[in-house]
């Protein structure tokens, strides 16, 4: 992608409370250039109160967000695009509000980028959930951020249509754009993340690879050393007392 | 905001449904207001069987009065529905085909006949009716009463004139017919005169007895002189002097524009601009939009601006519908517009605030109908027709919505003699306060 910043991102002792419940409770979080961060843990650990927050739609009760050139791209959990237009449209419309000097060159690339130049007359209600996730991280994308956060992005794909959207997120990163993305499928965020935040009860319990991870299960639950990753991970929690 | 509002126009013509209806919808309304202003009032059908002899009259002082004409006067008023007898009758009735059946009987004349004599017996006309709901059976009792009210009158006034006509036989003298014979009557007036006349050659002993007559003619004269008007008012002694304190009622066919423009601006305002607000948030694009690509106002404003413009092209376009059977004013153009912006920023704020609170486009456009039918409904509620308590409750509550103050800026504006400044007053204060509102109630939209 042409343009694409060479920021990070850092977060400071991130707390976020509703009513009595802690969900964040003071995370911290540095991100550099063109890493790819998968953010896991069980239902209600936070991750995406976390995005939010990186994001800017919500505001933390304390702790702080920065990114030095101050351009994070999002891309909700569910497609946030109208569904009554065409992928043309959609991509104009937010290439347009996002101020492009020349809002159609960006549409093109988009759809060169998304391989969905065929399609670009299609209303998008008609496409596939994949491809029309592919349109959302697209959006996403037109305001050419250094870093680009994805809200369980690969939910409710088939595993053609994951395959195609890992695929694509990975072209993204190897072309410098930091990618932090949350997930509950542990394959995938072993397979894709190089690095690993682990969040549960809104507590960070660990932040590193993947290699990294399976030592520390090593070291704290040895019985599950042996399995597979979503095992060992299953009694990492356990042993952390979540 | 123009990107957005074209993304808005494109929404809606992708949804064929939505945007027929949005022209539809005004000149369908056009067309029923139209027809329905354009036409007589509609005349109840009745059944009607006179029974009552060919050739029959009604007398006073043994004198027949001219024919009333009374078939032709009753069917003036209601559709009549000539029926043979009375089974025909009560069969019309009872299929619905008429809503009534009136019946003179054969003896109503001779009944109305012995009303001066010392054996009067009450006239009586039969109805048969089909009251099978409450409404209806209210239409029947008034049209009934109505038709009674006015055939006593007719009958009072007849009399009253014969009676005044005799009185002035009385007392001024003339002549008239019994039995085809003419008869002369002195008069009290003439028979004083003569009395005086011939006081003198009367007897000084005898003249006390001569005066005692002359001076019973002479007030009988003057005294019958007073009472011929009050046998005249006897007929209709009160009469109705009509002043209203208000500015002049609006004709009907204006009220019944005014009422349908303004049903029109209100639905399509409201449910475009709450269901355009809900749509950002089921297409979850809300959080998107504004994280720095547009401010929360920006978007407010936009949507207000969707309302608008869309109020104004329905409501002109219901207007130049209903111009094919009404002649409406185009030079009063200038406040048409005035009112419909007005109006319709009013709308499109309560609209917004409305969006705001609803998760999807379907839960919305519910809460838009369950909101702004009853209020409108009250808003047409006239006063005095309820209790002044609950009047003053309508009062708070249709202030509290734009579409009592649209209706009265549309009313000024479409009819000259009201006053236009209040009612735009009144919608740019509740478009500001809705316009808060509705900021207030995004600041949620999206954590929700």
């Amino acid at each position: 992608m042409a343009g694409a910043a060479t920021a990070g991102l850092e977060a400071r002792k991130l707390v976020k409370r509703y009513g009595k419940q802690e969900a964040l409770r003071g995370i911290d979080l540095a991100v550099e250039p063109g890493e790819l961060v998968a953010v896991i843990g069980p239902n209600g650990a936070g991750k995406t109160t976390l995005l939010s927050i990186l994001a800017g739609i919500v505001r933390p009760d304390a702790g702080e967000v920065s990114s030095p050139n101050g351009d994070i791209g999002w891309v909700p959990q569910q497609a946030a695009l109208y569904r009554r237009l065409t992928v043309e449209e959609n991509l104009l419309l937010f290439a347009r509000l996002e101020g492009h000097e020349d809002p159609r060159r960006s549409v093109e690339e988009m759809l060169d980028l998304t391989g969905l130049r065929g399609r670009h007359d299609e209303v998008v209600a008609r496409l596939s959930g994949g491809n029309q996730q592919r349109i959302n991280i697209a959006i996403g994308l037109l305001g050419r951020p250094a870093v680009l956060l994805l809200d369980e992005p690969s939910v409710g794909l088939d595993p053609r249509q994951r395959a195609r959207l890992w695929s694509f997120v990975l072209a993204l990163a190897e072309r410098g754009t930091t990618v932090i993305f949350t997930t509950h499928d542990i394959q995938e965020a072993e397979r894709y993340g190089r690095r690993l935040l682990v969040l549960a009860d809104g507590e960070g319990l660990f932040d590193g690879s993947a290699a990294a991870l399976r030592d520390a299960v090593r070291g704290e639950a040895p019985e599950a050393a042996g399995s597979d990753f979503e095992t060992a991970f299953v009694a990492f929690l356990q042993h952390r007392g979540h | 905001m123009y990107w957005l509002l074209l993304k808005d126009l494109q929404l809606l013509r992708r949804s064929p449904l939505q945007a027929s209806l949005l022209v539809a919808y005004p000149v369908l309304i056009a067309l029923l207001v139209g027809f329905a202003i354009s036409r007589e009032p509609g005349k109840p059908s009745v059944a009607f069987l006179n029974e009552v002899p060919a050739g029959a009259r009604v007398a006073a002082g043994g004198t027949e009065l001219p024919a009333v004409g009374a078939e032709a006067r009753i069917c003036a008023k209601v559709e009549c529905v000539p029926v043979a007898n009375r089974a025909e009758a009560e069969e019309e009735v009872r299929s619905g085909d008429v809503l009534a059946a009136l019946i003179l009987p054969a003896d109503l004349v001779d009944r109305l006949n012995s009303l001066s004599t010392l054996n009067p017996r009450t006239p009586e006309v039969e109805v048969i009716v089909n009251e099978e709901d409450p409404l209806k059976a209210q239409v029947v009792d008034d049209r009934i009463e109505s038709l009674l009210a006015q055939a006593n009158l007719l009958v009072a006034k007849r009399i009253a004139t014969e009676g005044g006509r005799y009185l002035g036989l009385v007392v001024d003298g003339g002549s008239f017919d019994v039995l085809g014979t003419p008869v002369e009557i002195l008069g009290l007036r003439a028979a004083a005169k003569i009395l005086q006349e011939l006081r003198p050659a009367v007897p000084p002993a005898e003249r006390a007895a001569l005066d005692r007559v002359i001076r019973f003619a002479t007030l009988a004269r003057d005294n019958l002189d007073v009472a011929s008007p009050l046998i005249d008012r006897l007929a209709q002694p009160i009469v109705v002097d009509k002043r209203s304190v208000s500015a002049p009622t609006p004709p009907l066919e204006v009220f019944a524009i005014v009422a349908a423009a303004t049903l029109t601006l209100t639905f399509v305002v409201l449910l475009l601009v709450a269901g355009s607000l809900a749509l950002e948030r089921e297409e979850n694009t809300f959080s998107r939009l504004t994280r720095g690509l547009v401010s929360r106002s920006a978007l407010l404003a936009e949507k207000v601006g969707l309302g608008i413009a869309a109020g104004l092209a329905v409501t002109l376009l219901m207007l130049a519908g209903l111009q094919i059977f009404v002649s409406l004013d185009w030079g009063r153009f200038g406040l048409w517009l005035a009112a419909i912006l007005f109006g319709g920023a009013a709308l499109a704020a309560a609209g917004a605030a409305l969006g705001a609170t609803a998760r999807d486009v379907r839960a919305v456009s519910l809460l838009a109908f369950m909101v702004s039918l009853p209020i409108a409904l009250l808003s047409l509620v006239p006063s005095g027709t309820v209790g002044q308590t609950l009047y003053d409750a309508i009062r708070i509550v249709t202030a509290l919505f734009p579409f009592k103050p649209a209706l009265q800026a549309m009313t000024a504006a479409l009819d000259p003699g009201h006053d236009i400044g209040g009612p735009l007053a009144h919608l740019a204060i509740l478009a500001a306060a809705y316009g808060l509102l509705a900021r207030f109630a995004l600041r949620r939209f999206a954590a929700t």
